[in-house]
This record gives structure tokens, C-alpha cells and sequence, in this order.
């Protein structure tokens, strides 16, 4: 049974646990203003916004692909559809606006886009009584860039966003209801469930009942083996509730390291403050990094555990030489990242019968160093919402003018995500001269034998890595190391470079 | 030809019925009545001031409200009959075999199964080919792509129709021997394994002119095909009728041909099927034939279940079952002056049509037609080839081939700056048809060359186009690593289908008592406004305000034997069959008006007119003003008929496919656009950073709609030319199955300037619906600036010595990859 708000008004479904939102809307409720465009998560015609209590217990949205999102984590949460915002006649301003801007052509994609351009003006209202953030076009971008239309061009949708904000608003009560007064998430297991354990332990006890049991925060990886490969889940575990998991606080380790652990159910929308203050690159690659609705939902955690080896977080955390705190029925312990990618999507988590229903509990994040640099670059297709081609990450330090923990990882170009060890090695101690990066570039192909797929072929795989280690020689030459200045624009696109 | 419909009765000889010393006469002074001030175009278009009346008014689209509330309803949101069976599809795992066995028997016996079916299931015709046959409703034996319908199953719930095809596979009801496909056009041309004859176009001795010309180009080039991705997949819903027949509500360009083949496949009828569609989640030349076969298989299990049968294709199967934009390979040998001008020479396309004909003639003819874009070629010389090959069959994509076409000239129009040493818009403006060189190598004079010529030189300017080149010049000079580069580029873009027939449309008008008014017409509603248009055509006729009339959904009951909508064409056409119909109704109530009202002092009938909701009769002291109401309550008890049906066929357009000469087109669209890209030429990333368009839209009927047609065509394009990427594998096997590894332009890859105006000032020369020109496709082609652009930028490596080759779609993977070559070319020459 979920039990949640649906445009202001309780309602209680029953679903199987591996019900999408985008089903319980349509086939159940029958709220057919949500449209199915792909049902993997990449299109947004499905964007619904998700009410939540943040820190002082006010609910507020964001927005979710309800293609992919489990039904049941509407569980005490409000859930508001493109059917909920006019008031009678009167449209909200994001519907307004585009109408008046000729937003809409065929219309599918619009009731996504309405809701994405909902929690953009939910966000931009947030100051009580203080201006809003000027909608940059970054912003824009951030908001929008995971709802694809096929007929406008986007011009008028952009217009639309601009403008929304001077529209009168007649905003319905019944968004700022509470959500934590709903009902509390099932601590109950039958046979077939979506299990929300609140605390740890609940989780651990739960791995040990039902090892088999997939777990699920996010679910934007795990809910395509539902709609794309017709994948049953009898017992979903769901770990977005566990305390433990939701954490992220200051730290430091027994070596001394200063730093943060992450919980491993933080969302990359939850991450992205954190990033901005200290690592701004790393940020970056985070707004390159699936869309806001995936943003929203996706977790570090899961980016890891899935060990895909075009994950975007990975090599970064590689290169920053994060480490994993692991909980599971026997126990728990903490190892380097560098020691948990084995093999293509084999972890530590799932090498042997020992760590059979490990989850990752936290990552650690250093604090950053003083004059230690990271460069993240990122190659795809598209700029927005694609799945890299290929990913460098770099961090490096300059000591006397010789580059010193040179570390060098790369997406895309191994089964796992993995560092260059033989460029690392060219480098390190060594002066940043073009030898010396000659020399790295050379070395990459030992360290990897990238493949041919959908994103690159082997050859522009090479090619563009080795690149990469020139693009670093040239930022370093340029005397820039962590902000866009004008002399990095001699060496990359604004777009891409941080 | 273009959907030729494959009737019983012959289809008519379209060739002779112009022909003649008596026709060519006649056919000339049509034309002079049509062009300009012509008596017949003053009487057929009138032209009014910009926004005297709701049509040329930019009016919100006629949904707009539905759609941003979520009450707008396509397929999947349709109430559906509470036994309403869903489908599931069967697909061919491999590109070529032969099916050896398929149990469908076991499939039955499969929990939650209701019923399934395959070839011989079919009652009726088995062959859906839409103009020539060779598309199978399911495989027989031979299997001829990857994606290929095997059979369908129909269960309670789509998730369960799914599951029990997954079910059925896995159990191994079918056996399949693969053998090895056909995926290379260019071979299979070569062993002229082609899905319809070759055609040729020629004019001149196109071999002395290239032989003896100073300089010779020559070329090579692949342009890549597009997946359509409209956002809502193909859909139908199907319910049965007391009679044999069934009605089909789809999402669908084509009603009239889907009505057709349901009813040949069911062996009923037509009469016993009708088609609905009120509107499609975006079309895009994807639903013009190929949302037939859905319809034709959910009609079958309908009619044999007797219940709905709802069908609706999860997108990676979408993607893989259906046809495409036809990738082409395209080849040029172009002789020019030293001045870059063409002399004459030879263009050869090859477009890649997958396993069967569909609308591929047509298709490689439009890229024929389209072989010289806005240039002329002197005595020229186009070939287009037809190949076969192993994959869906590639179909209609806004453009038609027309884009793929133009690509090779565009390619030609760089080789040649770089070979001469001049700007590329100077050769291409050198090369643009004018007054002495306005004659097409299918013999269509080109009209409206001062609007060609007017149009590029105020984008020249409004761009500064020269300033920024200089500019461009000297940072690129600069700076080893970003180059920028520039582009402008034209477009010419004939207007008509090229199968005479189908240039036809019909509307059905009624006034109800209240004298609220209902259009109808035979043009389907996409996202393009065309039902928007449609209404405004019909409250300016009437004098009514837009409220005041509604359009309904798209009915083969209601307007029969109606045209895609497709080639641009749906306002053209079907504005023009409304207007006629209003017309008509006009005239009706005028003749009412004159005989019964007022009948004391007597109302001037050659001054009436409707206006403002009135009837107006009369000017100053003398004038009477009825309101509509009241005259639409007094035409009905004076028994006067309320209703209308109107007609339009576009005059003029004449083919002749044995000499390859004619004018397949009423009148060119045009346009022009400039683009700047800025390029990392080390990680072959890069950002288009300004776009300026000016578009011809004749007078438009909607601005607003008409910039969104524009704006919306060009990022289309762009995302053609760059990002969208289909990539199979070496078994045939679609690998870009969905948004996650087919890339579409998103919200970031709008340029952060673009501008785009409409120009003003030039009416249709011919005499169109209030003067204006279709737009559906034309500004596709604009984004052609976009890759020209992106080769100036990578020439800049090299000096500009010379234009690097660069296939498309321009990935940053192929624009690191021509860089690269581009830098061994520079080094290996001093």
C-alpha cells in the first residue's frame, strides 16, 4: 500500500513493488497527462514533481522522471502532475507563459516540460520576500536539458522560462502541505514488498533475510531492467530512507585526512553545494551528468556500485583517491576505491561469499588540498544528458616545478574506470614539458586497449585520451589550474572548461 | 511517384495529360492569370493588410491550452473499452534469413495470451507496400532486416502481450536461418541491387562541359540517416464495428492509406473502415507510411477477437521496426570557370532504401530535384540510384531527400572556394541562379530569383557577415587549438509532391444554428499548426472571431481520399479546400440575404461581405449590418443548406520521368542562414554560437507558427548534420535503440544567439493561399550552414587550401578525426 499525496488530495494505492510512478499515474489512476516518450529516464515527457521535507520540514519539489521512479517511493511524499497546477481556469504561470510564447507545438513533450518549468519557478520563489536567482543560462540549462522536444527548437520553452517569473501566480495551498504527516514507510515484509528500512541495522537485517533482494535509491539504472527488459522484482529494497545512508558530515580518517563521508544514498542534486565550494570541476561534470530529474534521484552510491565503465563519478573520485565504507551482515569494513572496480561490473561488493549483501554505506571525499589541482573532461556526443565517450579525470600537485601524486583516471576506455598507472608514472617527478607529456601520451597504450561501441570507435577512443594529456599540458602551460580565465580559452570551449 | 495508391483500376497515365501543342498554350496562360496581379490570382487570393483578420495573426496554437494542461489526448491517453486487448510484437532478431518454423500454436498456449498472429493469419493482402509492393504485414519466409515482424500476440495488458512474446521467443517457437545481409548501399549499388530503377535527369552536354571546363571538382561524401524520434511512438487503437469493418483511431499522416490497407488486409471494403486521427506527438514524415502496419495488425486481432486491440511500440522497438531518413552517398565531378563558376558536370546519389521500395522513388527523385539547391549546374547531369539493402525501410523525413541532395552541391560549393582561393559565399553567391542561368536540370525556371538574391545580401548584412569573417581570420591565426569558423548557406526548396495526384485536398464546413462552425479538412495536425492555420483560413472567410469555429479531428467519414500530410503541403492544400468550401457558403448566404432579408429596401449584393461577425452590405448611410446569428437562424428556416464541402488540386505542375523534364513544382520556398561554430580541434568538441536565418514564407499565415516552423526545422537539422548518430552493428542490428545512445539536440545546444526573422515584403509570385509559401520543410536545410560552418573551421588547420572532407553526422568523434587529417596534411606538405 502507498500512501501520498496526489495534487493536494491523500491517496492510497496498492501497486507491486516494482510499479513505476509512470504506470500507478496512467494504468491505475488513469492521469494520463504524463506521457511515456522512452521509459528509460532520457526524454523527461514523464517529468512529475515529488514534494519532500527538506531540512525545516517544508515540503519541496523536484523533478522526477516518473518512468523510472518506483512507485512506492511516493510513500509519504506529495506527488504533483501537469493535471494539478492550473486553478480551475487559471493557469500556473509556467503553463501560461508557454502558451504565450508558443511553447507547444505537438505537444507531448509539453506536460514534462510544464513540470520541469514548475520546479524552476518553485526554486525561483524560494527567497520569500528576497530577489531570485537571475536564471542564467547554466541554469536554464540545468533545468531543462533533460526534456527533450523534437519540434520547437527550444527558443520559445527558453522564453517561456524567462518569462514565467512576471506572471501573476495563483498558487494552489495545498503545495506547501507538510508531507512528513503522512504515513511513515512500511517497516512491514511480506512475501512480496518494497521494503523502506529507516536505520541501518533494518537494512543489514534485511540483506541477511533477502540477499537476493535488489536494492534500489535512485532506481535510474535498475527500473530500465523493468521497463526495457521486463525484469520482476518480488522484494525491492529501497535505500533512500536508511539514515545512515542519507548522511553526509565531516570527517576525518585515521590517517589524517580531512574530508566528508558521503552517504552512499546522497543524490547528486544533494552532492552539487558541496562540490561547488571545494572541487567547482567536479561540479561541473555533475551538470553534464544525466539531467536534473536524474540528478535528483541519482545517488553516488549507486553511480559506484553499478561499476559501469562509463560512469561519470568514478574516475573522479579515483583520481581524488576516495575510499569506501562498507556495511554488510558480517560486518563492515573500509577500502581505497582503487581496490573495488575488479572487473567489468564485478565490485568488492560481489567478489565472494564473504561480503555477500554489502552495501556501500559511505564514500569518502578528501578535503582539498592546497595546490592539488583536478581537471575533469568529459567527451560525448551531446553536452547535455549523454553518456561519456570517454572521461579523464586528473589531479596532480607542483612541487618546485615537478609534478608530484600525478594520478590520472579514465572512464570509457577499460572495463572498469581506471587509472593511466604507466602515464601516471610518466609523469610523476617529472617537469610538465612537452617530453614529458609525450611521453605520457605514449604510455596510454599500455595502460589501456579501449574497444568500438555506440559512443566511439577504439581509434577515436586513443586519440582523444592522448588529447586530453595535451589539453592538460596546455592548461598547465597556461599557467591555469582551477578557474576559467582567458587564457584557457585558447585551449578549450568555455562550455567545456573548468 | 509518390504514394501512387495500388487500386484494382489502373491508376491514370499522368504523363500525356499535359502534353501537347492545344495544353502547353492553355498551360501558359494559366500560369500568366496565376503569377503576380494576374486576374485569376486577384480572384482566387486576395491579399489583405497584415492583421486585418485572424488568418496572418500570430494565434496560439489551437491546442496550446489542452497541451500545457495534460487534457490534450493522443492513442495512449484514450479511454479504451473495458475488453480491450493489447499488442506485442514478434521481431527478427537478424537482418537477412529465411524463417524456417514458427509455431504459433505454442504462442497461444502461452499463460495470459488471448490470441496471436503472423502471415498466415491474413485474410486479405499480405503485402502493405504503400506505392509498390514489398512490405510484408509479417515475414513469410524471408526475412529481409533486423527488427522485421515475425508475428504479434495480443494478451490483457501491454506489459503482458510483452512478456508473453519474451515468453514465446525464449521457448524457441521460431527457427530462423541467418544468412548474410546486404549493409552497404554503396556495394550494393555497384551490384545494381536497387528497389526501383534508376533515374536521370540531364540538360546540356554535361560531359564536354565538364571536360573542357578550366577546373575540376571533385567529390565524395556520406550523409547519415535520422531517426524521426517523434516523442509519441507509433499507436493505434482499434475497435470493431457491427459490420465487418473496424474504426482505427491512430497516430497517423496518412488516414486515407491506412483506411486502405485495414481494409485490404481485413479483404473488406473500403467503405468498412474509418480513420481518426485528432493530432500526433510529432510526425515528422515518420507516420506517413509506416503507421500503417500497426493499424493493419491491431484491425486483425480486432476483427477476430471481435474486441478493441490497442497496439503501441515501446521506443527501441519503434526505433528498430521503422524506416528512417535515407542515409545517401553522394559523388560530384563538377566543371567550373576560374572564377568558381559552374559549367556543367555530373552529380550521382545514392540513397540507401533499406529492404523495400516504399516511398524511396520519390525520395531519391526529391534528392535529384534538389542535386543543385539554390546553384545553378549548368549542363549538368543527376543520377539517383535506389539501393537495396538489408534494413527497415528508410522512408519520409521532413525534407524528403530533398537535404541529402542539396548536401552534395553545398560540399561542392566549399571544394570549389578553397580550389579558386575565394570566400565561400562569394562562390556561392557567384553560383546562384539569376536572370540568363534561371533553368534546372529538369527544366523547372526558377521564379522569384530577385527575392533569392535580395534575401542573401540582407542577411549578408544584418549578420555582418564580412566583419566577422575578418575577425574570425585573425583569431584563428591566433590560436592553434579553438578555430572558429563561418558559414552561410541557401536554400531552395521545391513546393508540390512530386505524384501529380496527390496535390489535391478536400474540406467539409458546417454552421450549426447557434452559428458556432465546425472545419474539417483532410490534413492531419502533428504539433505544426496546421489546424490552427486552417481555423484562421475560415474565421477570416466568415468574418468571424477564431473562437467562434472548431476544427475536428481528421476523418476518413468526414473528408475521403485525402493526401498525406507531407511535402509541406497540408496548408497549402487543404487552407485552399477550406477557403473553398467557405467560399461557396459565402456565395450561398449571399444569394439568401439578397433574396430574403431586407427585401423592402434591398441589400447591394456586389458589396457584401462578412466581417466583424456581420454580414455587411453596402458602404456610409447605405450599409446594413446583420449579425451572423441572425442570419445564420434565417438562412436555416429559410431551408437553406448550412454545410459545404470544398476542393483544391494545384494547377500547373507537370513530370515527365522518360525525359526527366518538367515543373514538378508550383513555386520554391527559400531561405538562407549563417552560422558560427567555435571548435576544440584537439577533442573535436564544439559549440555553434550564433545562427542568423532569414526565411521566405510568402505572406505567412501565422508568424508565430511560422518562426516556430523555422526555428524548430533548423535545430532538427542540426541535430542531423551533428549529434544523431544511428550506428548497427556488423549483423545489422540497430544499436542506437533509444535518447540514451541517440542524441537528439537538447535544451543546451540551442544557440546562444539566434536570430531568425521571416522576410517581408515578397507575397508568392503564384497564387497561393493568401499569397503564402509552405515552411513545413524548407528551414530543415538551413542547418546545412551549421556543417559548412564546422568545415570552414577545420579548412582553417590547413590554411584553408582546401575543405576536409566531413561525413555526417559531424560528431565531435568524425570532426577530431578530420582535424587530425587535416594536421597530417599540413605537415606532410611544407
Amino acid at each position: 500500500m502507498i500512501d501520498f499525496l496526489l495534487n493536494g488530495q491523500p491517496r492510497r494505492c496498492e501497486a507491486s513493488p516494482d510499479t513505476t510512478v509512470l504506470e500507478l499515474l496512467r494504468d491505475t489512476l488513469g492521469q494520463t497527462g504524463t506521457k511515456e516518450g522512452c521509459a528509460t529516464g532520457d526524454c523527461g515527457a514523464c517529468t512529475v514533481a515529488i514534494g519532500e521535507p527538506d531540512a525545516e520540514g517544508k515540503t519541496r519539489y523536484h523533478a522526477a522522471n516518473a518512468c523510472i521512479t518506483p512507485a512506492h517511493q511516493l510513500q509519504g511524499r506529495a506527488l504533483v502532475t501537469v493535471e494539478g497546477l492550473a486553478r480551475g481556469e487559471t493557469l500556473h504561470p509556467a503553463q501560461a507563459a508557454m502558451v504565450e510564447h508558443h511553447g507547444s507545438q505537438c505537444g507531448f513533450c509539453t506536460p514534462g516540460i510544464v513540470m520541469s518549468l514548475f520546479t524552476l519557478h518553485e526554486s525561483q520563489r524560494r527567497g520569500d520576500g528576497e530577489r531570485p536567482a537571475p536564471l542564467t543560462p547554466e541554469r536554464l540549462e540545468a533545468a531543462l536539458g533533460g526534456n527533450l522536444c523534437r519540434c520547437t527548437g527550444y527558443r520559445p520553452i527558453r522564453d517561456a522560462a524567462l518569462a514565467m517569473g512576471d506572471y501573476p501566480e495563483a498558487r494552489a495551498e495545498w503545495l506547501d502541505l507538510a508531507v512528513d504527516a503522512a504515513a511513515p514507510p512500511q517497516e512491514a515484509a511480506p512475501e512480496a514488498a518494497f521494503v523502506q528500512p529507516t536505520i541501518l541495522e533494518a537494512l543489514i537485517a534485511e540483506r541477511r533475510a533477502h540477499p537476493e533482494a535488489p536494492l534500489v535509491a535512485g532506481g535510474t539504472d535498475l527500473w530500465l531492467e523493468v521497463t526495457q527488459r521486463l525484469a520482476r522484482f518480488p522484494r525491492v529494497v529501497d535505500v533512500t530512507r536508511v539514515a545512515e545512508l542519507a548522511a553526509l558530515e565531516e570527517t576525518t580518517l585515521a590517517d589524517g585526512r580531512a574530508g566528508w563521508w558521503i552517504g552512499g544514498a546522497v543524490t547528486y542534486a544533494r552532492l552539487e553545494p558541496l562540490l561547488a565550494e571545494h572541487y567547482p570541476a567536479f561540479a561541473h561534470l555533475l551538470h553534464r551528468l544525466g539531467s536534473a530529474q536524474v540528478r535528483n534521484r541519482g545517488t553516488l552510491g549507486g553511480n559506484i556500485a553499478n561499476a559501469s565503465p562509463i560512469g561519470d563519478t568514478p574516475p573522479v573520485l579515483l583520481a581524488l583517491g576516495a575510499r569506501l565504507w562498507l556495511a554488510g551482515p558480517k560486518g563492515e569494513r573500509e577500502l581505497p576505491l582503487d581496490d573495488f572496480f575488479l572487473d567489468y561490473k564485478k565490485t568488492a561488493l560481489n567478489q565472494d561469499k564473504e561480503c555477500e549483501g554489502e552495501v556501500i554505506r559511505a564514500i569518502f571525499l578528501p578535503r582539498p588540498e592546497a595546490g592539488r589541482h583536478l581537471k575533469v573532461w568529459k567527451l560525448s556526443k551531446r553536452r547535455e544528458d549523454d553518456i561519456s565517450a570517454v572521461l579523464g579525470a586528473f589531479a596532480w600537485r607542483l612541487e618546485e616545478g615537478v609534478l608530484r601524486d600525478v594520478r590520472l583516471a579514465f572512464g570509457g576506455m577499460a572495463a572498469i574506470p581506471k587509472r593511466a598507472a604507466a602515464a601516471e608514472a610518466a609523469l610523476e617527478g617529472q617537469e610538465p614539458t612537452e617530453t614529458a607529456f609525450a611521453a605520457a601520451r605514449a604510455a596510454l597504450t599500455e595502460d589501456f586497449r579501449p574497444m568500438s561501441d555506440v559512443r566511439g570507435s577504439a581509434d577515436y577512443r586513443r586519440l582523444s585520451a592522448a588529447n586530453l594529456l595535451e589539453r592538460l599540458r596546455l592548461v598547465m602551460a597556461a599557467g591555469d589550474q582551477d578557474t576559467p580565465s582567458t587564457s584557457a580559452r585558447e585551449v578549450m570551449l568555455d562550455a567545456y572548461a573548468h | 511517384m509518390r504514394t501512387l495508391t495500388r487500386l484494382s483500376t489502373k491508376a491514370p497515365d499522368t504523363r500525356h495529360d499535359d502534353v501537347g501543342p492545344d495544353a502547353a498554350a492553355a498551360r501558359r496562360d494559366l500560369e500568366g492569370r496565376l503569377q503576380g496581379d494576374g486576374p485569376a490570382a486577384r480572384e482566387s487570393v486576395t491579399r489583405e493588410a497584415p492583421g486585418a483578420g485572424p488568418a496572418g495573426s500570430a494565434r496560439a496554437h489551437e491546442s496550446a491550452i489542452k497541451h500545457v494542461t495534460g487534457r490534450a489526448a493522443y492513442i495512449d491517453d484514450l479511454t479504451v473499452p473495458a475488453n480491450c486487448l493489447h499488442l506485442a510484437l514478434a521481431l527478427s532478431p537478424v537482418a537477412h534469413g529465411r524463417l524456417r518454423r514458427l509455431d504459433l500454436d505454442r504462442v497461444r498456449a502461452l499463460p495470459g495470451v488471448v490470441d496471436a498472429v503472423g502471415f498466415h493469419e491474413v485474410p486479405g493482402h499480405t503485402d502493405i507496400g504503400p506505392v509498390f509492393p514489398g512490405d510484408p504485414l509479417f515475414v513469410e519466409e524471408e526475412i529481409s532486416y533486423a527488427g522485421q515482424v515475425l508475428f504479434a500476440v495480443a494478451a490483457e495488458s501491454h506489459r503482458a502481450a510483452r512478456e508473453a512474446v519474451k515468453a514465446a521467443l525464449d521457448a524457441g517457437v521460431v527457427e530462423i536461418d541467418e544468412q548474410p545481409a546486404s549493409l552497404d548501399a554503396v556495394a550494393a549499388a555497384e551490384r545494381e541491387e536497387f528497389v526501383r530503377p534508376t533515374h536521370v535527369q540531364a540538360r546540356g552536354d554535361w560531359a564536354a562541359s565538364l571536360a573542357e571546363a578550366p577546373l575540376r571538382v571533385e567529390g565524395e561524401q556520406f550523409v547519415g540517416g535520422q531517426e524521426h524520434f517523434y516523442l509519441e511512438g507509433q499507436a493505434c487503437l482499434v475497435t470493431p464495428t457491427e459490420d465487418e469493418g473496424v474504426v482505427v483511431y491512430t497516430s497517423n499522416q496518412h488516414p486515407s492509406e491506412t483506411q486502405k490497407l485495414v481494409a485490404e488486409v481485413l479483404g473488406v471494403p473500403l467503405h468498412a473502415v474509418t480513420v481518426e486521427v485528432r493530432r500526433m506527438g510529432g510526425g515528422f514524415g515518420g507516420k506517413e507510411t509506416q503507421a500503417s502496419p500497426w493499424a493493419c495488425m491491431a484491425a486483425l486481432i480486432s476483427r477476430r477477437t471481435g474486441r478493441a486491440a490497442k497496439l503501441r511500440l515501446p521506443r527501441g522497438e519503434d526505433m528498430r521496426v521503422t524506416g528512417k531518413r535515407h542515409p545517401f552517398h553522394n559523388r560530384y565531378r563538377l566543371g567550373v570557370d576560374e572564377r568558381g563558376v559552374i559549367q556543367g558536370g555530373e552529380i550521382t546519389v545514392i540513397g540507401d532504401c533499406g529492404y523495400s521500395p516504399d516511398l524511396s522513388d520519390a525520395i531519391v527523385d526529391r534528392a535529384m530535384f534538389h542535386a543543385d539547391n539554390a546553384y545553378s549546374l549548368g549542363q549538368a547531369r543527376v543520377t539517383g540510384h535506389r539501393a537495396r539493402t538489408h534494413f527497415a525501410s528508410n522512408t519520409a523525413f521532413r525534407g524528403f531527400g530533398g537535404p541529402q541532395g542539396m548536401m552534395a552541391v553545398e560540399a561542392a560549393m566549399d571544394d570549389i572556394a578553397r580550389r579558386v582561393g575565394e570566400d565561400p559565399l562569394t562562390i556561392r553567391k557567384r553560383n546562384l541562379y539569376r536572370p540568363g542561368r534561371e533553368t534546372t536540370h529538369y527544366g523547372q525556371s526558377v521564379e522569384q530569383l530577385g527575392l533569392l538574391h535580395e534575401l542573401i545580401e540582407r542577411l549578408e548584412a544584418s549578420s555582418d557577415y564580412w566583419a566577422r569573417r575578418d575577425e574570425i581570420a585573425a583569431f584563428n591565426a591566433e590560436s592553434p587549438v579553438i578555430k572558429r569558423g563561418l558559414a552561410l548557406t541557401p536554400v531552395k526548396f521545391g513546393i508540390s509532391f512530386t505524384a501529380k495526384h496527390l496535390n489535391q485536398a478536400g474540406a467539409l464546413l458546417h454552421v450549426y444554428t447557434d452559428g458556432s462552425v465546425q472545419i474539417n479538412h483532410g490534413g492531419t495536425e502533428m504539433g505544426q499548426g496546421l489546424h490552427t492555420k486552417i481555423c484562421q483560413v475560415v474565421a477570416r472567410e466568415l468574418g468571424l472571431d477564431l473562437d467562434a469555429v472548431r476544427i475536428t479531428a481528421t476523418r476518413t467519414d468526414k473528408v475521403p481520399n485525402t493526401s498525406p500530410t507531407a511535402a509541406s503541403s497540408g496548408a497549402d492544400l487543404n487552407g485552399m479546400a477550406a477557403r473553398d468550401a467557405c467560399l461557396r457558403l459565402k456565395e450561398r448566404l449571399f444569394d439568401f440575404a439578397t433574396e430574403h432579408l431586407y427585401t423592402d429596401q434591398g441589400l447591394d449584393r456586389e458589396g457584401m461581405r462578412l466581417a466583424d461577425g456581420h454580414l455587411v452590405a453596402g458602404e456610409g448611410e447605405s450599409e446594413r449590418r446583420i449579425p451572423w446569428g441572425e442570419l445564420v437562424q434565417a438562412a436555416y428556416f429559410g431551408r437553406v443548406s448550412l454545410s459545404e464541402k470544398g476542393f483544391y488540386a494545384t494547377p500547373l505542375i507537370h513530370y515527365d520521368r522518360q525525359t526527366g523534364q518538367g515543373r514538378p513544382f508550383y513555386y520554391y520556398a527559400f531561405g538562407a542562414a549563417v552560422a558560427e561554430v567555435r571548435v576544440d580541434t584537439l577533442s573535436g568538441e564544439y559549440r555553434v554560437e550564433g545562427v542568423d536565418i532569414l526565411h521566405d514564407v510568402g505572406d505567412s499565415l501565422n508568424p508565430a507558427i511560422d518562426a516556430g516552423q523555422v526555428e524548430g526545422g533548423f535545430i532538427q537539422g542540426m541535430g542531423w548534420l551533428t549529434s544523431e548518430e544511428l550506428r548497427w552493428d556488423e549483423g545489422g542490428r540497430l544499436l542506437s535503440e533509444g535518447p540514451a545512445t541517440y542524441k537528439i539536440p537538447t535544451f543546451g545546444d540551442l544557440p546562444p544567439r539566434f536570430n531568425v526573422a521571416l522576410m517581408e515584403g515578397h507575397p508568392n509570385s503564384m497564387a497561393s493561399l493568401y499569397r503564402s509559401k509552405a515552411v513545413g520543410e524548407p528551414p530543415l536545410m538551413l542547418a546545412i550552414s551549421v556543417w559548412s560552418a564546422l568545415r570552414d573551421a577545420l579548412a582553417s588547420l590547413a590554411d584553408y587550401r582546401e575543405a576536409p572532407r566531413l561525413d555526417t553526422p559531424a560528431t565531435p568523434e568524425r570532426v577530431l578525426m578530420a582535424a587530425e587529417a587535416q594536421r597530417q596534411r599540413r605537415e606532410a606538405t611544407p
